[in-house]
């Protein structure tokens, strides 16, 4: 496992560029996860650190030496792809072993190798099958054993669970985690999916054309996002961004007006505000029945153990707020809200947000 | 009255609910009005195919003469002149030497072609169109050009010997060179389908295969072995088979080349068919030499589709 260290990285598709002079350090040890939608350019970096994708500009290190210069090969590091890019005239077997064969290991260090890794994600009944007669999920785990019997400094993974049903999903996102813990390496996820970023990142790198938008630790970026793409990025359903129509202060803190009359006192300095537009960022979560906010139920989503309820404001804006599973309620029903000002977040015009 | 569950076409995953739900709607229960699909196909292999198959088999065991007519069975008499025919004979061996210097070849070369022209570039398409364009040159014109560059003292093939100081040969009345000249003119004027084929068959492999492979240190020579050559097995078979069908059918440019000669050397064994049918008029004889011809071909064609799924299992 070794310490990845992207500097001044860029990337061009003709006169487009994809990635523009992103810097990032990813300690040794550390899953991170690329996280962003479609076409923000978190692929192409992977595959840039892969060496799949030549460089426009910067340099990429790995564990202290340069890497970006050198072939796909030779750069320590091991690809699972979106796809599983197994070989298919192969068994289970000999996908494993191309690499060791490839830089002369010794027949029965590949034995062994391969005899480790099958046991450990439990393929070794496996082992003589070729690519087509797996399921899918047993695939996916040939191609993580295809990684790991190469020992890499990292581990880089593109998008590998999408192709695999929402059970079998989750259960590989738990046996990634498992994983990671157990050979403590250095591994770089890439996902559009924000739940897996959540549950198996030790931190997050959320991404938004070409540029990083925040890095920090599941939490931190659910709890502190630092733009209003982030906020509304992470978390499901998305927070909802309300536009303030005056600010006052109260003992130090903004109270903002929103455009249907009602106030929510927040926990942030009135002094850090700028003068320009401002728009309250809040969490589903931190709404709940009971306040002098007045809403009619639009939209009712049941999941079970919660309720997500679409309400509009007297305003006509959307806001929708958590509620327990069995809640009582009905459509076109009124009620009153009360936002938790303590976690509601402000962002001013430029997208950012706003911290005392 | 419970709905049949009987179906004549059933795909691989239907489930019986399904098939259950198909019979129900009357789909897959044997029809004969459903036979009127296929009828016009069987027609025309009925009667473009078959019959004259049969009658060719039927033809080959006859004495039947174009101006004599028929003078009834002469059972095997007809494959025992051509087994005593030193002229036949030659002509077999030609067409096996033709189709074991061609074949190879098509596929060799076909695939190099491929392999350097399988990439986005504008020279790469230009080039691909250039080698495909002989193609579509018939026999008449490719012979002429290449009658002009195996021209004695002359010729294309004369000056290129001449500029780096060999004797200048006549392929065309070379006994040794005639139907290697004949095989030169072949590949360079087909090249272009199985270069197609291959082409087709290159742009089907995944390119995270190639990805995977670079991570896995795999060199480009390993990366064509490994990964390239092994995806495109039933190409190569299909390719290997389709040119030893069409070469065992060697004739327009042996005629208009060489003409069969120098002293039969580079005669194949449809001109043999084609001059004891339509200049000897023996249409029994030409039809048993037919029929060797086209066991040849079948055996061919059987042991190497058989080799190409015997390597794939």
């Amino acid at each position: 496992m070794a310490e990845v260290s992207l500097r001044q990285l860029s990337k061009r598709f003709g006169p487009t560029q994809v990635i523009g002079d992103l810097s990032l350090d990813i300690p040794s040890g550390e899953f991170a996860v690329f996280l962003g939608p479609s076409g923000c350019g978190k692929s192409t970096l992977l595959r840039m650190i892969a060496g799949l994708e030549p460089l426009s500009g910067g340099e990429i290190h790995l564990g202290g030496a340069r890497i970006d210069i050198l072939p796909p090969g030779d750069r320590g590091v091991a690809m699972v792809f979106q796809q599983y890019a197994l070989y298919p005239h192969m068994t289970v077997r000999q996908n494993m072993a191309f690499g060791l064969r490839n830089i002369g290991t010794p027949t029965d260090e590949i034995s062994r190798k391969i005899a480790d890794a099958a046991e450990m994600l439990e393929i070794t009944p496996l082992l003589e099958r070729k690519p087509a007669q797996l399921s899918g999920g047993q695939r996916q785990r040939v191609a993580i054993g295809r990684a790991i019997v190469k020992q890499p400094r990292a581990f880089l993974f593109d998008e590998p669970l999408s192709n695999l049903d929402a059970t079998l999903r989750s259960r590989t996102r738990i046996e990634l985690a498992r994983l990671h813990q157990r050979i403590r390496s250095t591994m770089i996820f890439v996902t559009h999916d924000q739940v897996e970023a959540m549950t198996m990142a030790t931190r997050i790198v959320v991404m938004n054309r070409g540029q990083i938008e925040q890095v920090g630790t599941p939490m931190d970026v659910y709890r502190r996002p630092q733009t209003r793409f982030v906020a509304g990025f992470v978390g499901t359903p998305a927070m909802n961004f309300l536009t303030v129509a005056a600010v006052s202060d109260e003992a130090g803190f903004a109270r903002v007006s929103l455009p249907d009359g009602s106030t929510v006192t927040t926990v942030i300095p009135t002094k850090a505000l700028p003068s320009a537009a401002l728009t309250l960022g809040v969490r589903a979560e931190n709404i709940q029945p009971g306040g002098g906010i007045p809403a009619r139920v639009d939209v009712i989503e049941r999941l079970g153990e919660r309720t997500l309820i679409y309400a509009n404001l007297r305003d006509g804006s959307t806001i929708v707020y958590d509620e327990t599973g069995d809640v009582q309620v009905s459509i076109g029903e009124n009620v009153q809200l009360a936002i938790d000002g303590s976690n509601a977040h402000l962002f001013g015009a430029d997208g950012r947000a706003i911290r005392g | 009255m419970a709905p049949t569950r009987i179906c004549l076409v059933r795909t691989g995953g239907q489930s019986v609910a399904e098939a259950t739900q198909s019979a129900a709607a009357g789909i897959g229960i044997p029809r004969l009005a459903n036979a009127l699909f296929v009828l016009p196909y069987m027609l025309i292999l009925l009667v473009m195919l078959i019959i004259p198959l049969g009658l060719g088999i039927w033809l080959a065991f006859q004495d039947y003469d174009m101006l004599g007519g028929w003078n009834g069975s002469v059972g095997l008499e007809n494959f025992q002149n051509l087994l005593d025919d030193r002229i036949f004979r030659g002509t077999v061996r030609n067409t096996m030497l033709f189709v074991l210097m061609t074949t190879p070849a098509f596929v060799i070369l076909g695939l190099a072609l491929a392999l350097a022209l399988n990439d986005r570039l504008r020279r790469s398409a230009m080039l691909r169109a250039i080698f495909f364009g002989s193609s579509v040159l018939s026999v008449t014109i490719v012979t002429l050009v290449w009658r002009l560059v195996y021209l004695p003292d002359r010729g294309m093939l004369a000056n290129i010997l001449g500029t780096v100081g060999l004797h200048s040969i006549d392929p065309v009345t070379s006994e040794t060179w005639a139907l290697p000249a004949i095989a030169v003119v072949t590949v360079w004027w087909i090249i272009g389908l199985p270069m197609t084929l291959f082409l087709a068959a290159l742009q089907q492999i995944p390119a995270d295969l190639y990805e995977a492979a670079a991570l896995d240190h795999a060199s480009r020579w390993r990366t064509l072995m490994s990964i390239t050559l092994p995806s495109i097995r039933r190409t190569i078979v299909v390719v290997a088979v389709v040119e030893v069908i069409l070469q065992f059918q060697l004739f327009g440019q042996a005629l208009l080349i060489t003409g069969g000669g120098p002293n039969n050397t580079s005669r194949p064994m449809v001109q043999f068919i084609y001059e004891a049918g339509f200049r000897d008029l023996q249409l029994g004889f030409a039809a048993a030499a037919s029929q060797v011809l086209f066991a040849l071909m079948l055996i061919a064609a059987l042991a190497q589709a058989w080799v190409g799924r015997k390597r794939e299992g």
